[in-house]
């Protein structure tokens, strides 16, 4: 017997019986929940996929065709472009933002403004995303306060109603998801720039190091997993978006802010392309694991 | 100290704009709110005449009570079963280490990120197999097992730290492993637990895409999907939507004020576990 399995074999005993069946049905509830509204809906979207369906009549086997589509269409493909694009607003501004101003931030975080701070910031994390893109969508409005601000700072030349102008509305989108996004990123940065032990910028200091060395080689080092933590929530965020897109433009104008779900939303239950739907969706799911994946690894083995 | 000093002006100011560039789109809403319905205000202005009479049309016009009531039941249906197989599982997995427990986690795990619009499509046909679509059920059923994951990955993470000593000694006083999970391991979970429910009641309140999908009756959705129809209704009076949008997020917005040290401590661990 080597040491290891000597120092599991008590607690194998000590609950002799509740490893088998009895362990079993603590978990088959929340198991059979699982598999009837989520692992059975997967396997039902891969097998839709592989059909050419309107909802309603019969359906037809196309194999691969509705991935096909999914990548040459150019309305269908877009949609993953704009989801790409959405992340450099989604997660780029508020993890990089975020990071300047937790470290800006990170001597006062004990004040009473901070404090204030932590509450406000939170707000549009407890709000409906619905409420956050209705109020966002009046703010970039023709006569919006975006527009009013710009005006005061004379720029009356760029005012233009940000959401239905082609040029500017994916990056408007964007905008309100970096707002959503940018007060958690920056709490939980600055919650984990709090547990970096201050000896370690003790000595960064008394070597030389200015602020921004301080930044670049103890802060960032330090903060790899709530970076990596910031990413995966962002840019799921960005991939999966719709409530903002939804409700601030509805994919237009044109196709520029369609992005995939709202675009499987409308081919599913207005268009009745359950098969087109089902495939793009497939696509989704398969992206948001090939982008969270490969993040976690990244923390695991810097953590380590 | 005079870096120091500047340092921390720097970040103060930081801070405040910060804070101004959140609470903007709340203040403009409000503002908007109060002007006379059917105008298109200019930006940030303060009416004239503040129209405070708005607010109570809006309540009538979303028909408020009957959507704080329907929220209400949805969340019913939704956090406590949630919150009681979640945890069940986490226990067994977490804490018993059932045979083959790691398989059965590892098939959660995947569901963790799994996006809603992914499943949207089979779930409304299931949903309309099963009779539900246009009943609360519709959004409740589906959310617990999509919540499902994500709660039994919380409490999992809650009880593999529990020292194995406890339970010994519990089952040497002849308790049985329900009677070792309810009494002795669910009240000390109650942390792990509450912070949990707090995070699905705001999840279930917030959800907008299986309202809108599987119920058409904005009376029977969460409070998101009825906010979304009566974006669809009222979106051209601009301040009645406002004012609308307003009342539609206090009922989260009281909470989170009321339970705000929690609802932080949930949020963010909640996305470090997550």
């Amino acid at each position: 017997m080597t040491p290891r399995s000597a120092h599991r074999r008590p607690a194998a005993t000590r609950l002799r019986g509740a490893r088998g069946l009895a362990g079993w049905l603590f978990i088959l509830p929340a198991l059979a929940f699982y598999t009837v509204f989520v692992l059975r809906p997967i396997t039902l979207t891969f097998q839709y996929s592989l059909y050419d369906w309107n909802g309603i009549g019969p359906s037809t086997w196309v194999g691969l065709a509705n991935y096909g589509k999914v990548f040459t269409d150019p309305d269908l493909f877009d949609s993953l472009v704009n989801a790409f694009q959405l992340i450099v607003f989604f997660s780029a501004i508020p993890v990089v933002l975020g990071l300047a101003i937790a470290a800006t931030i990170r001597r006062i975080a004990a004040s009473r403004l901070a404090l204030v701070a932590r509450t406000v910031l939170f707000l549009p994390q407890v709000i409906p995303l619905v409420a956050a893109g209705i109020a966002w969508s009046w703010l970039l409005a023709s006569t919006g306060v975006v527009n009013q601000l710009l005006t005061l700072a004379g720029l009356s030349g760029v005012t233009r109603a940000w959401l239905g102008d082609f040029a500017t509305a994916l990056p408007a989108v964007g905008m309100i998801g970096a707002w959503v996004l940018l007060g958690l990123c920056t709490l939980l940065l600055l919650a984990g720039m709090s547990k970096i032990d201050p000896a370690l910028y003790e000595a960064a200091r008394l070597d030389g190091a200015g602020p921004w060395r301080e930044f670049v080689s103890i802060t960032v080092p330090s903060l790899r997993q709530e970076i990596a933590v910031c990413v995966t929530v962002t840019v799921i965020a960005a991939l999966a978006s719709f409530d903002i897109v939804y409700i601030a433009t509805q994919g237009g104008p044109g196709n520029t802010t369609m992005v995939p779900g709202l675009q499987i939303f409308y081919l599913a239950f207005s268009e009745r392309e359950v098969g087109t739907a089902s495939a793009l969706a497939m696509v989704l799911m398969l992206l948001v694991i090939a982008c969270a994946l490969p993040i976690q690894w990244f923390a695991k083995d810097g953590g380590k | 100290m005079i870096t120091g000093r500047r340092e921390a002006w720097t970040g103060r100011l930081l801070l405040i704009l910060m804070m101004a560039v959140t609470l903007l789109p709340f203040l403009s809403l409000f503002v908007t709110a109060l002007h006379p319905s059917g105008t298109y205000p200019a930006g940030l202005a303060w009416p004239g005449d503040p129209q405070w009479g708005n607010f109570l049309r809006a309540f009538e016009a979303a028909n408020m009570g009957a959507l704080l009531w329907s929220s209400t039941l949805i969340v019913l249906g939704v956090v406590p079963i949630s919150i009681v197989l979640g945890t069940m599982a986490g226990f067994a997995i977490g804490h018993l280490r059932v045979i083959g427990g790691r398989l059965v986690f590892l098939l959660f795990v995947l569901g963790l990120t799994l996006p809603f619009e992914g499943v949207i499509t089979p779930l409304y046909y299931q949903i309309r197999d099963m009779g539900l679509l246009n009943t609360r059920w519709a959004i409740i059923l589906p959310l617990i097992g999509l919540f499902m994951p994500f709660s039994v990955f919380w409490m999992r993470a809650h009880f593999v730290n529990m020292p194995g000593e406890l339970s010994e000694s519990a089952r040497m006083d002849g308790a049985n492993v329900w009677q070792l999970f309810r009494r002795i391991h669910v009240p000390l979970a109650m942390p792990a637990i509450s912070s949990l429910g707090i995070l699905l009641f705001l999840w279930t309140w917030n959800q907008f895409l299986l309202a809108i999908v599987l119920v058409d009756d904005p009376a029977k959705r969460t409070m998101s999907g009825a906010l979304g129809a009566f974006q669809g209704q009222w979106g051209t009076d601009i301040p009645l939507l406002c004012a609308g949008s307003l009342l539609i997020l206090t009922p989260t917005l009281v909470i989170f004020l009321v339970f705000q040290r929690h609802f932080v401590k949930a949020l963010l661990q909640g996305s470090l576990k997550g």
